[in-house]
């Protein structure tokens, strides 16, 4: 992890850079796999536990393209097809090994329309990463080329050069296209739709833009500029934006169509409905979804005490209910909102975790303390129905269960109380039921994820849908490629 | 952006403002409620019912009561203004059907949001007996436009200074005990208060009786579940599953103390907000 300083790092890739570049001999193959994975710099962990600036600063120009030579360019690259939306990833490589960001970029952009955005949340480590040869030449996932960090290296590069041009727009068709939800899913269809002269309007219930990029991901993981920026590419585009408008709500979806002329509609409302655990005390002050939590800190900017109108809720002692990521931004974030002490409370291990490694490892150089093996039985309360502490069990490793993980097992008798005055249940989301609830003829599925087939489309025509309201709570990444899916089915449908 | 087209003061701490939503006065229907924000960086997000709407002018009506930093602001807005964030309709609409004798109680600013209730259960050919109660006559408002509406209309005041000396619950005990006024349904809004009692009055008679439940909320949309309660040891969330409940089975005593997770912030905000207004007033002094 990145206990060096950024001046230490500097030194040493200049070190390295000099002996790949500057060299008479070309590099070998054995020498490319010996070059050691560049370190990504971060800010020091005692100050950026009180900030909410991004932690990870992003490779330098030399950094990346030492990393860069790390990749063998495989024949048969298996981090193209483990990639989502199939990045041309050993050909942008190549382009910032030979110092040419600008067709990096390009390559990119044929197939991923939010590189900055991808290249900082996507669990890389489970995707393009996961069977990357120099990985498996040096036995450890944590030694793949950084694929995620080279891909933010080029996109954060285009947006300081400040030359980011808009995809071209095909000329009008006069088909309109209503697209629902601004998140990752939907802003992949806007453009994509888009860019073949559709008119294209993304409506959105919050009065920003980005879904979950804007009020779950923290800024200290994705800063909002850079979805700001992505954005504004689709204004420029013509995309049109209707904030404040909850479709089911303000408008029926049938009625887009009927009364509002749209031929095709987009279909992308995520997973956004808290789960809890069903213990007791669960409704006492101080108990929070992850989603309220992270929507008043990040949306409605809480921590910014001095302007926000937003309260918080001032801990002193914080558990976090779960092992996703979500669990890691609620636990950082109750760090950087004033808490003491912040527990990951999780039944199973470590490396059953779901969260990032990378996010697990921040959380714990910030201060995060993990108790594994734990569970919440029942929350207590005071008299003022606040919460006055957190009634615990242990577990032990049991058998493993259908998915081949060792269950958790309850230890009879273990329970211990753990001194809380707040908790924060991250256990998971389940899909939106809004648009589904006041469209009776849309065909859900008992989980209430809309049912789609091969091309997206959902039990009525012309409309289609992507993301979490079809996969429940999975990934950005995986949101946007089912987006890319839905655009090009939508596309087609609007052919004739 | 919501245009204010008009605006004018009720009583001391209450306002009234028609504001330009074209969209939901199309899809409104009694019981649900908008949210609003004075400010679309920081502000923060309020709900409010939606106490009537004018087709022609594309308008809904707010009413509401100046109780913190927000409803401060929002009072401070006049007709020309816009209003940066207003989105709705939220919530499920109230169920409305024939039920015979209705009793409609309304305490304070629960009025406003009783009002298109009653309308629409005065319209589905109900007997509606209105109740209104205030600390005082000062804060009684829509007496007229529940005359209008209401078979029978009983005022009172905490202090006796307009109509009865006395809290709504003592005539709506009295309409329950006896078996010709005895009502098929109950909907009572006003402080959660008075809607606990109001459900603790009906009970031994067996009337139902619907409150509608004014918890935080956050998004209004079901993703957050701040404003959620217990209603017959089920959670519900109260921007999506009401805000209608059966007042018989909610658990008010942990809304109440639910309500009052940020007091304390509350009270700094809007003494902020005070010592802003003073400031100001001393500079414009100054010019």
């Amino acid at each position: 992890m990145s206990h060096l300083s950024q001046a230490e790092i500097n030194e040493q890739v200049k070190m390295l850079f000099d002996q790949i570049f500057n060299r008479e001999k070309p590099i070998t193959k054995k020498e490319q796999l010996a070059i050691p994975p560049q370190m990504m710099p971060a800010q020091d962990e005692k100050i950026r536990s009180h900030n909410l600036e991004e932690v990870a600063l992003g490779y330098s120009a030399e950094q990346a393209r030492v990393e860069a030579m790390r990749c063998i360019q495989c024949a048969k690259p298996a981090c193209i097809s483990d990639c989502p939306v199939e990045i041309n990833i050993p050909g942008f490589i190549k382009h910032i090994a030979d110092n040419d960001f600008q067709s990096a970029i390009d390559v990119i952009k044929e197939t991923s329309l939010l590189p900055s955005i991808c290249g900082r949340v996507c669990p890389q480590e489970t995707q393009c990463q996961l069977n990357c040869a120099t990985g498996k030449f040096n036995k450890s996932v944590d030694k793949a080329v950084a694929i995620g960090r080279l891909e933010r290296f080029v996109a954060d590069w285009e947006r300081e050069q400040g030359t980011i041009t808009p995809p071209e727009v095909k000329p009008e068709t006069g088909k309109k296209v209503a697209i629902v939800g601004s998140g990752p899913a939907g802003l992949v269809v806007a453009a994509d739709v888009r860019r073949e002269g559709h008119d294209v309007t993304l409506f959105e219930a919050f009065h920003k833009l980005g879904g979950v990029m804007r009020y779950g991901i923290p800024e200290f993981r994705l800063p909002n500029d850079i979805i700001d920026q992505e954005v504004s590419t689709l204004e420029k585009m013509g995309v049109k934006f209707q904030k404040n408008f909850v479709v089911g709500r303000t408008r029926k979806l049938l009625d887009l169509m009927k009364k509002d002329g749209f031929d095709s509609i987009f279909i992308g409302t995520g997973a956004g409905l808290p789960m809890f655990m069903g213990i007791e005390g669960e409704n006492l002050v101080g108990v929070f979804s992850a989603n309220e939590y992270l929507t008043r800190a990040n949306l409605m900017k809480a921590y910014d005490e001095t302007n926000s109108d937003t309260p918080f809720f001032h801990s002193k002692n914080v558990a976090v209910l779960g092992g996703g990521n979500v669990a890691m931004d609620s636990a950082r974030m109750a760090l950087r909102l004033g808490a003491e002490n912040v527990y990951v409370v999780y039944r199973r291990t470590e490396v059953e975790m779901p969260a990032r490694v990378e996010e697990v490892e921040h959380a714990k150089e910030e201060g995060v303390q993990f108790l594994f093996l734990q569970n919440a039985k029942s929350i207590k309360g005071n008299d003022k129905s606040r919460v006055s502490g957190m009634e615990c069990l242990r577990y032990e490793l049991g058998e493993p269960d259908s998915s081949g993980r060792r269950r958790p097992v309850v230890i009879e008798g273990s329970e211990f109380m753990l001194d809380v005055d707040t908790v924060i249940v991250a256990i998971g989301n389940g899909s939106n039921p809004l648009v589904s609830q006041t469209t009776p003829e849309l065909a859900v599925n008992k989980w209430g994820n809309l049912i789609v087939d091969k091309k997206m489309k959902t039990s009525i025509d012309g409309i289609y849908a992507g993301g979490d309201i079809v996969l429940g709570a999975a990934t950005v990444i995986l949101a946007m490629g089912e987006g890319r899916k839905a655009a090009a089915a939508i596309n087609e449908y609007l052919q004739d | 952006m919501a245009k204010i087209l008009h605006k004018e003061q009720l009583s001391a701490d209450v306002y009234l403002m028609r504001v330009h939503a074209p969209l939901i006065v199309e899809e409104r229907k009694a019981g649900q409620f908008i949210i609003l924000q004075t400010d679309e960086e920081f502000g923060e997000r309020i709900p409010l019912t939606i106490a009537d709407a004018n087709e022609e002018e594309g308008s809904i009506t707010l009413i509401f009561q100046v109780v913190g930093k927000t409803t401060t602001e929002l009072s401070q807005f006049n007709v020309g203004d816009d209003l940066p964030v207003l989105v709705g309709p939220l919530g499920k609409p109230t169920h409305i059907e024939n039920f015979g004798k209705v009793v409609c109680v309304g305490g304070g600013i629960g009025v406003a949001p009783l009002h298109p209730i009653a309308q629409a259960l005065k319209a589905a050919g109900n007997e509606v007996t209105t109740i209104i109660g205030a600390r005082n006559k000062d804060l009684i408002i829509l007496e007229k436009e529940m005359k209008a509406i209401a078979d029978n209309l009983i005022i009172c005041t905490d202090d006796g200074s307009y109509g009865r000396k006395d809290l709504v619950t003592a005539p709506l005990k009295e309409l329950c005990e006896n078996e010709a006024t005895k009502p098929n349904m109950v909907i009572a809004i006003g402080p959660p208060i008075m809607m606990k009692f109001c459900s603790l009055t009906t009970k031994p008679y067996g009337v139902f009786t619907q409150v509608s439940l004014n918890t935080i909320m956050v998004d209004g949309t079901g993703m957050c579940g701040g404003c959620r309660v217990n209603v017959g040891n089920h959670v519900k969330f109260v921007c999506v599953d009401g805000p209608e409940f059966d007042g018989h089975l909610v658990d008010f005593d942990n809304m109440m103390a639910r309500l009052s997770s940020y007091k304390g912030l509350e009270t700094e905000a809007l003494h902020k907000c005070n010592v802003d207004k003073e400031f100001e007033a001393k500079l414009e002094e100054k010019k």
